[in-house]
């Protein structure tokens, strides 16, 4: 079964959105869009120097991503500089970095369109050995951690009153979403990780009325969407990681317009 | 220096000669403050004068600068918070929302929704509760956990005033009833005073501190909220039970303009003289 490269594709793409639907809806909960982009960015740098040092780029892209995650946090309680413009001066020079650091690498010719928007036609099943044994370990702690997670979202202030640490739930949070960018990142490239970490979440809001419920059905709703693209991009010949963003954008669409009544407001 | 075991055995948080700074400026300095368990401690003050952060270090969300601050070990708290910044992108019910930080039965939930008077608002989305509805479900998220220590910054804010009296009398119901302390961040003493057995008047610095009777007859507090204030409070004091009249008798309060229902039970322990006594905060 796994050997036609479509079916393998199926199989990363389903379990690949498994895992962005919960934590793209804290994403989008803790307002980080911005943020999981500038971790995905970084993945070229992670790349360059994994291949530098001839080392996994999986682990290059987890470890580069987590650094990234840690000089952003102490760049950010030095205060001078808003969120928004370390993120900015983060991302793109990481992204710059790591495109330089390659091309001065002279035996080493890197797909660049492959690490930008990803191949998911290419996929081997050690691959899907990653996808899987990753995604099943970020979803394992997720569910461990959801219930200070989701307290420290609401207010990290109630969290730190009540004792449950929202300092470290939020560390490990970067940390999952490293290591979610690290396994998502042959699959979708560094452009398009954002895009399914976003676009199911914001699709499953309006249907859910509570947090559990968006996680599940932005989970479902990023599995159609890897569906959907994919069979377009078989059927009308279109790269498959835009396919399956641009079928993503199709559910966002179709939940945002369908008549749903507004559950549970006062009667 | 202090002695720093603390001296009442009911004592659950005690902060001695705290000091918090940011950029070089102490936003408040030398504070002391004790709870006990089934004591309500207001801390009022002008905008600026350092409440929040001082219950903020209280609570170990802000680490002081220096002093030093005590808990009661695996000590219980329900705490609401002067703001709360959740995005509308996170679906919350109302009875989703009483489970944030910890586990609580169906049963659980109604009855914390039912005391603070929103059963029927269980199934509402938090986005849609007008500003006192919302007081009230964070009041119920705080006490569902049955806290030894509730804490309050501001719970009245967006409540109207009757609305504000209903707050602050079930605030004092639930201690009464479960024996919490309480810690409260209130501007506006008038109110709580009924309820509220130690008064810490805050302005970067304790200064003045003792029971509402004290409080409001002291030049500090007339200092800091200006004569009409304290002169306010003090018609105020007299108008909410009984008056005594010239000839000895007494008059009731029939007639007059009642902030608060509770009758001269046994708890009201405030005196008619000036010589208030005190709680034993010197």
């Amino acid at each position: 079964m796994l050997e036609s490269f479509f079916t393998r594709a199926i199989i990363a793409g389903v379990g690949l959105a498994a895992v962005t639907g919960p934590l793209g809806s804290f994403i989008v909960w803790r307002r980080m869009a911005y943020f999981g982009d500038t971790m995905a960015h970084s993945a070229i740098l992670g790349v360059a120097l994994a291949l530098f040092f001839s080392i996994n780029p999986v682990a290059g892209v987890f470890g580069i991503a987590v650094c990234v995650a840690l000089i952003l946090g102490f760049l950010q309680k030095r205060g001078t500089l808003s969120a928004d413009s370390l993120l900015g001066l983060l991302s793109h020079s990481a992204l710059a970095l790591g495109l330089v650091l390659v091309s001065l690498m002279p035996n080493v010719r890197i797909d660049l369109m492959g690490l930008l928007f990803g191949d998911i036609l290419a996929v081997s099943v050690t691959d899907l050995a990653f996808i899987y044994g990753g995604g099943a370990i970020v979803l394992g702690v997720l569910a461990w951690l959801w219930r200070p997670m989701l307290a420290g979202t609401v207010s990290e202030e109630i969290a730190q009153a009540e004792g449950l640490n929202p300092e470290r739930t939020r560390l490990i949070f970067m940390v999952l979403l490293a290591g979610l960018i690290a396994i998502a990142m042959k699959i979708l490239g560094v452009l398009l990780i954002t895009a399914m970490l976003i676009i199911p979440a914001t699709a499953a809001r309006r249907l859910a009325n509570t947090p559990e419920q968006m996680a599940i059905y932005a989970a479902l709703g990023g599995i159609a969407a890897v569906l959907a693209g994919l069979w377009a991009s078989l059927h009308f010949d279109t790269p498959s990681g835009p396919s399956i963003v641009v079928a993503a954008l199709g559910v966002f669409t179709i939940t945002s317009i369908l008549p749903i009544r507004s559950k549970g407001a006062a009667q | 220096m202090e002695n720093f075991v603390p001296q009442k055995r009911d004592e659950i948080v005690k902060v001695t000669g705290i000091g918090v700074k940011r950029d070089g400026r102490w936003l408040v300095r030398g504070v002391d403050m004790s709870i006990g368990r089934g004591e309500i401690v207001t801390l009022i003050g002008p905008n600026g004068s350092g409440k929040s952060t001082t219950v903020k270090t209280a609570l170990g969300i802000l680490a002081p600068d220096e002093g030093r601050v005590w808990r009661a070990k695996k000590l219980r708290v329900g705490y609401v918070p002067q703001k709360i910044a959740m995005d509308r992108s996170l679906p919350m019910t109302v009875s989703r929302l009483m489970t944030l930080t910890g586990r609580h039965s169906k049963p659980e939930i109604a009855r914390a929704l039912d005391i603070t008077g929103i059963g029927h608002l269980s199934s509402a989305q938090v986005h849609s509760l007008s500003g006192g509805e919302f007081q009230r479900a964070l009041i119920a998220r705080a006490i569902i956990g049955k806290p030894d220590l509730l804490v309050l910054d501001e719970p009245v804010q967006g409540v109207d005033f009757s609305g504000e009296v209903a707050l602050y009398d079930l605030i004092g119901r639930i201690r009464d009833e479960t024996g919490c302390g309480v810690l409260l961040i209130s501007h506006d003493l008038h109110v709580v005073m009924a309820r509220t057995d130690t008064v810490i008047c805050l302005n970067g610095h304790v200064c003045c501190q003792g029971t509402p009777d004290i409080v409001a007859a002291s030049g500090e507090y007339a200092a800091l909220f200006g004569p009409r204030a304290a002169e306010t409070l003090a018609i105020y004091r007299h108008e909410h039970d009984h008056a005594h009249l010239p000839d000895g008798s007494v008059k009731d309060a029939s007639g007059h303009l009642h902030f608060d229902h509770h009758a001269h039970g046994p708890h009201c322990d405030h005196d008619h003289g000036p010589a208030a006594k005190g709680h034993g905060h010197a």
